[in-house]
């Protein structure tokens, strides 16, 4: 079978990132954590590839650093998204038109009507900024994502005929949403978990940039945009390839999402 | 001269041949059935016409519109054609109208795209076209949207878009497949009026010999992409030339040899059942309305014995199945099984669940895809007091499949590698597994084609004497539940208004809904089955 080629491209670019990331617990081509201020804002060169920063640390180790950042937390951010929101999802289909169906749809209504900047601003104005807040904001933000296309595709599956039949066989919700519900979404949640991971590493760079991330020594993308830009005119390659490392990263990722939509869907498989 | 002829027609899609040969010619203002079962190539050679093949097809021959070629044409000009002299309609009249366009939009537009009419003249014209289909001004106003509708309301208002601008030609591809049988009647009786006063041609695919025999001046009869016989209806089915229109015949009125005979001890007993629905409130603090799904049911099902509930669609016989099997509860009434009270969800103990199973109508949506055959039949031994070993579930998985004639190997398949009628035998198989004493099998052999079905039956006919099961079988189709039913009832609107051995009820109906049952349902006139179609 082909490969969409979206998938293939938004692989590719999202593989550099994590690879570049797993390289850098074990090497880097300068430390991050080390201040040569005579070597400070230097343009690209055959030493250091991207410059350096305005503490003279070497750009391509610190988006390297920063990349494991980013997807730390955008991962733990998502898997936080889907283990609270599929079982949520899962038990509003289960109980369908009840009152426990209400009670979490209109609970993920009021998450929903927050932007997750001002979650982020709220848990961060009572714990204090730091890389677990940011963390736990963007888990909830992801919480209701995931629960309403669980329940969405569950209640669908909730009419067929196989479910009635397992239904004739004596069994109870529970098991029906593990056997028979969950594998046949697991497609459908693959590719969300995708684009909300690029939404992800999107909001912890926001986050990072207003300074409500990951806190100093710590290296993250959104602080190098943060802290590069009073000094754009006069070094632009600062903010640059922080920003072009955001933007490879996310594109990549949703070109993945697309793509995998395109190989796990049969009817899209089809239509190309 | 003929107003369509098909000349040497065949078609491959992807290399696949789909079409072989195929030669027809439609006088005008004739009526054309094109009979055959699935894969036989008869909408195929509707979309040729048309020329809405899908991508990849490659079609060879001949097909000419009042001799003009409509292979060799372009995209825009066959847009040109469709519509203004062929109209089309389908199958699912639930999903041919556009949700969120009037009708009175939809009729329109096909004047409006071919240039016919300005949109207020469209809009006046369509009005014109919905009063036709029997769609009067006062009931239907052109503001009305598809979801106000019902499913033959709904063919009529594609009828009305398929007729707007009065083509030569009407393609019908099974227009009542997917509506009771007294609403068939209606758009069959609709159809057959429009043919004789617009001197339209019809061309009438349908998989229904009887449908065709009442309707047809010509019969062509496909099988695996080839026209294997045709001609004028009546000659063709005096005569059945080919052995494939005789099996199709023998097939669609077949009758199982039945050994099974009814005990006389009750098995399932129901008292007075009552299912309610509550309706939304009208207003906020307006009374909750209340819909009797299922009103007051009463009856008895004996040990060995074969049961048929018919009525139309919504008249309440799936929700009766859900209440027997004890999926939803009941606000009035009881139902026991053997004796014991039949409860809602988990309140059913497993040993009373575990003596009744059903099967349900569509082959395709049964079985969890991603489950092996093995599991999947194997999916009701959850409902044992013992887990059962694995090497014990495997022969006795093995045991059910040979049953209804599959093989153990047939155990590591997947659901998808099997064809309509083999999934039905899974299901079978599946129902089968833990020897119930009461099958349900709600509109089983519904959706499978005429030869298939006749297998089925005589499957269900050969199990119930082998295993002394019951069958309640709930279907719209009377022919069915004649061939394999001792007694019928009658369910109209949520009651049963008339009960009695099958035979007495069809032939002399007492209650005038059955009546207008019997008298819908479309046969093939007494004289015209001869002697042949009976050398089986």
């Amino acid at each position: 079978m082909r490969l969409p080629l979206t998938l293939v491209i938004g692989g590719l670019l999202a593989a550099i990132f994590v690879v570049a990331a797993g390289l850098s617990l074990v090497w880097t081509p300068f430390p991050t954590d080390t201040v040569t201020v005579s070597a400070r804002l230097q343009p690209p060169s055959a030493l250091h590839w991207l410059g350096t920063d305005h503490l003279g640390r070497d750009i391509v180790s610190m988006i390297m650093v920063g990349a494991r950042t980013s997807i730390a937390v955008a991962v733990i951010a998502v898997g936080m998204g889907v283990v609270l929101g599929v079982p949520l999802g899962l038990v509003a289909a289960a109980t369908r038109g009840g009152l426990v169906d209400e009670l979490i749809m209109r609970g993920n209504d009021l998450v929903f009507a927050f932007p997750a900047l001002v979650i982020a601003i709220l848990i961060t104005a009572v714990f204090g900024p730091s890389a677990i807040n940011a963390i736990i904001a963007i888990g909830i933000f992801n919480t209701p994502v995931f629960a309403r296309v669980t329940r969405g595709a569950a209640l669908s599956l909730w009419t067929l005929d196989y479910i009635m039949a397992a239904r004739v066989a004596g069994k109870g919700r529970v098991r029906i949403s593990a056997e028979h519900i969950l594998p046949n979404i697991a497609n459908l949640l693959i590719v969300q978990g995708t684009i909300q991971f690029s939404l992800g590493i999107l909001a912890e760079a926001g986050l990072s940039y207003v300074g409500l991330g990951a806190q100093p020594p710590i290296p993250s993308w959104g602080r190098m945009l943060a802290e590069s830009q009073t000094m754009v005119a006069l070094a632009p390659h600062v903010a640059l390839f922080p920003g072009i490392a955001i933007v490879l990263t996310v594109l990549g990722l949703n070109l993945m999402g697309d793509g995998l939509r395109d190989l796990l869907d049969p009817r899209l498989r089809r239509a190309r | 001269m003929s107003l369509l002829s098909i000349e040497g027609l065949s078609l491959d899609i992807h290399g696949l041949p789909i079409l072989h040969d195929v030669s027809m010619q439609l006088a005008p203002g004739e009526v054309f059935g094109v009979v055959g079962e699935s894969g036989s190539g008869k909408s195929m050679t509707a979309f040729s016409v048309m020329g809405l093949l899908p991508d990849g097809a490659r079609a060879r021959g001949r097909i000419a519109l009042s001799g003009r070629d409509l292979l060799g044409l372009d995209e825009r000009a066959l847009c040109g054609v469709r519509g203004r002299e062929i109209g089309m309609i389908f199958q699912e009249p639930m999903t041919a109208l556009n949700p969120v366009q009037t009708i009175g939009d939809q009729v329109a537009e096909t004047l409006v795209v071919h240039g016919a009419a300005t949109r207020t003249e469209a809009l006046r014209m369509a009005r014109d076209r919905l009063d036709r289909v029997g769609l009067s001004a006062a009931r239907f106003p052109l503001e009305r949207y598809p979801h106000e509708l019902s499913g033959g309301q709904r063919q009529r208002v594609c009828i009305a878009m398929a007729v707007a601008l009065r083509p030569a030609l009407l393609i019908a591809d099974e227009p009542t497949t997917a509506l009771d049988v007294t609403t068939q009647a209606q758009i069959l009786d609709l159809l057959r009026g429009l043919v004789e006063e617009e001197g339209m041609a019809l061309m009438l695919i349908t998989h229904d010999l009887a449908v065709v025999a009442g309707l047809a001046d010509h019969v062509a009869v496909m099988e695996r992409g080839r026209v294997v016989e045709q001609g004028p209806t009546e000659d063709l089915f005096r005569g059945m030339h080919h052995p494939y229109t005789r099996k199709l015949f023998a097939a669609s009125d077949h009758v199982p040899a039945r050994t099974a005979r009814a005990a006389p001890e009750p098995l399932l007993e129901l008292r007075d059942v009552v299912r309610e629905y509550r309706l939304p409130r009208e207003r906020l603090f307006g009374p909750v309305g209340r819909f009797r799904a299922v009103d007051g049911v009463s009856f008895t099902l004996h040990r060995g014995e074969s049961l048929g509930l018919v009525g139309e669609s919504g008249c309440g016989k799936s929700t009766l199945t859900r209440a027997i099997l004890g999926l939803e509860a009941m606000q009035g009434g009881d139902i026991r099984l053997g004796g014991k009270r039949i409860e809602a969800g988990r309140a059913m103990p497993a040993a009373l669940r575990r003596r009744m199973q059903v099967v349900f109508q569509d082959p395709y949506g049964s079985f969890n895809p991603r489950w092996r055959v093995a599991d999947l039949v194997a999916e009701p031994f959850h409902l044992s007091e013992t887990p059962i070993p694995r090497d014990k579930a495997r022969t006795r998985v093995a045991e059910a499949l040979d049953a209804v004639g599959l093989t153990a190997a047939d155990m590591s398949k997947y659901p998808h590698e099997f064809s309509g009628g083999q999934r039905q035998r899974i299901a079978i198989a599946r129902a089968l597994v833990l020897r119930p004493d009461l099958i349900l099998l709600d509109e089983a052999v519904s959706a499978l084609d005429v030869s298939i079905r006749a297998q089925i039956l005589d499957l269900l006919a050969d199990l119930q004497g082998r295993f002394g099961l019951s069958y309640l079988f709930i279907s719209h189709d009377l022919s069915v539940v004649r061939a394999i039913t001792d007694r019928v009832l009658v369910m109209q609107s949520g009651r049963i208004v008339e009960e009695g051995p099958t035979a007495r009820v069809f032939d002399a109906p007492e209650h005038p809904y059955t009546r207008q049952l019997v008298a819908a349902t479309p046969r093939i006139p007494q004289g015209w089955t001869g002697a042949r179609a009976h050398e089986r």
